[in-house]
């Protein structure tokens, strides 16, 4: 008896509240944060459009989307802090793990902002060298984002194209530097081992190849009426709002800002070549598309101007084994496939950065994001996506 | 009427675009794109530099080169290498010498950065082609790279 009391009474409290809530509680405060119509779902983190561990909230009101919140950090490992601890030429290998698809860049940028705190006089020929293997991961990269592209608006074929193209530059990769992805290739003061006595014929057969395939994937996808219908006049950014929220790269050029690190801060071998930026005015998905084209074309026409005359010489200066650099700041940045990537060092004179910053391109493409997608339906958020191009480690850093 | 222009042409545009899957479907049966892994075992070749696994060649006397210096154990980003060394008798001069004892290799911690390999002043380690190190226990993946009884190759100095 006494137990059965004991537990009446907080029932008979609960019900008591429960009827008091319902009486006091009008329609409209029950749905003042929230309307009836509107829902919330998750697209991600395992979603296959989101390339990677992110998570998008999506308040949606039908198919109509009302707001976009990415939700990051799956895949955070604190890179930053543990180039606090590491030494100068580890850091190099981390940098790989960002941005994994220009991973040839990243490195490139640590290097040069340890050798510009150094001091140091790099020879010619890694100037080259570091500019053509630039130049084809940017392809690479492009040539996967061109897969996928396809893929995410529902042509699997380009998958399998884009896949079959940056098969050849890996083998080139692989056979240079024993990577395919995560290369670690540049070192502070140079390259880690000279290029492969079949690099040259390889990069040569691989331009003559991807020439005749380039002209391929337009007929396949960018001339497709259905494929124009789908990204045309979707997820439209100004050139205006590009600038204010930090965009860069392809994205930001395809609005018409003219961005690229390459032309105003050339770096490496950059300043010997003859290029255009490619830009587009409309900032939609279709100009975000027609712009990494084009980058393909361009940066083709950078390894050829370069291939043919690499100049001899060392393709290493020697460093201390351990490099300290001088106290100060020092500051690199670099364009990658996906934009600006900036590399700040503070450095109290000890062979670690007293703090390193990174300035990914990833993070602020996927600001604009919101921006964007409101007011349009999710088969456009995902071709939004596509072209916006993350990657995600490189975001989460 | 636009509706019927814009089916035209997405027909037509599509038959542009099969017209380049056609071409690859008839003309590419060999010599296609992918690799019949398993079955090629055999013939694989992997390129001269690949990343495969860090492995410490010895000679037929069963010597290797590694004098224990511990560098590549100072310049590994992440402790994949451990070096148990001990101090031993050189037989020519008499004195105490550093030798290793284990040269511990954690496979599943490497990130096949290279410095390793970079760093080491003696060629003792190099690069090993095999990349098919799945196991079912991966205390398996823990490695003593030196041979038991192996020692010094003579002439080699750090
Ligand atoms: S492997 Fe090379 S770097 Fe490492 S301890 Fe031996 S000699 Fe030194
Ligand atoms: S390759 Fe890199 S991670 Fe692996 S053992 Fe050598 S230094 Fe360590």
């Amino acid at each position: 008896m006494a137990l059965r009391e004991k537990n009446n009474k907080p029932n008979s409290l609960k019900t008591n509240n429960l009827e008091l809530g319902t009486q006091n509680m009008k329609p409209e405060t029950i749905n003042s944060n929230f309307k009836s119509e509107e829902y919330q779902i998750n697209m991600g983190p395992q979603h296959p459009a989101t390339h990677g561990v992110l998570n998008l909230l999506l308040t949606i009101d039908g198919e109509t989307i009302k707001k976009v919140e990415p939700d990051l950090g799956y895949i955070h490992r604190s890179i930053e802090k543990m180039c606090e601890r590491d030494s100068y030429q580890q850091i190099v290998h981390l940098t790989d793990r960002m941005d994994y698809l220009s991973s040839n860049i990243n490195n490139e940028a640590v290097c040069l902002a340890v050798e510009n705190a150094l001091e140091l006089e790099i020879p010619e020929r890694v100037k080259v060298i570091r500019t053509i293997i630039g130049e084809l991961t940017r392809i690479s990269s492009h040539c996967l984002w061109w897969g996928v592209m396809g893929m995410d608006v529902g042509a699997l074929s380009t998958f399998f194209y884009g896949f079959r193209d940056r098969e050849m530059l890996n083998d080139i990769f692989e056979e240079t530097c024993g990577a395919r992805l995560t290369m670690n290739y540049n070192v502070p003061g140079g390259l880690m081992l000279d290029i492969h006595p079949n690099f040259v014929k390889r990069v040569k057969k691989f331009v003559t190849h991807f020439k005749t395939k380039i002209p391929e994937y337009d007929r396949l996808l960018t001339e497709n009426v259905i494929f124009q219908k789908r990204t045309k006049g979707v997820g439209v950014l100004s050139k205006e709002d590009a600038i204010s929220f930090g965009v860069s790269g392809p994205v930001a050029r395809a609005s018409g800002y003219s961005c690229d690190v390459r032309k105003y801060h050339p770096y490496s071998a950059l300043d010997k070549v003859t290029f255009n930026e490619s830009l587009k005015t409309e900032g939609d998905t279709f100009a975000r598309y027609q712009v990494r084209i084009q980058e393909l074309w361009e940066s083709l026409s950078i390894v050829e101007q370069l291939i043919d005359n690499i100049p001899e010489g060392e393709y290493r200066v020697k460093t201390n084994a351990v490099i300290k650099l001088p106290k100060g700041e020092f500051f690199q940045k670099v364009e990658t496939a996906r934009g600006e990537f900036c590399v700040y060092i503070i450095s109290t004179g000890t062979k670690s950065p007293y703090r390193l910053k990174f300035r990914s391109p990833g993070f602020s493409n996927l600001s604009v994001l919101n921006h964007i997608a409101v007011g349009g339906k999710i088969g456009d958020l995902v071709a939004i996506l596509a072209t916006l191009d993350l990657v995600i480690p490189d975001i989460d850093r | 009427m636009s509706y019927f222009s814009d089916i035209y042409k997405g027909i037509k545009t599509l038959l542009t675009g099969m017209s380049v899957t056609g071409k690859y479907f008839l003309t590419s049966r060999k010599g296609a794109i992918t690799q019949q892994y398993p079955d090629n075992r055999a013939t694989l070749k992997m390129f001269d530099r690949f990343r495969g696994e860090v492995i410490m060649p010895h000679n037929e006397n069963n010597e290797h080169r590694c004098t224990g210096c511990q560098k590549c154990e100072i310049i590994c980003p992440n402790g994949t290498i451990e070096i148990i060394w001990d101090r031993g008798i050189d037989e020519e001069t008499g004195k105490k010498k550093k030798k290793i004892d284990q040269f511990v290799y954690h496979l599943s911690m490497c990130t096949m950065c290279a410095l390793c390999i970079d760093v080491c002043p003696t060629d003792a380690i190099i690069w090993g082609q095999n990349f098919e190190n799945s196991v079912y226990d991966r205390t398996k993946l823990t490695r003593v790279l030196n041979e038991p009884e192996s020692k010094l190759m003579p002439g080699v100095e750090d």
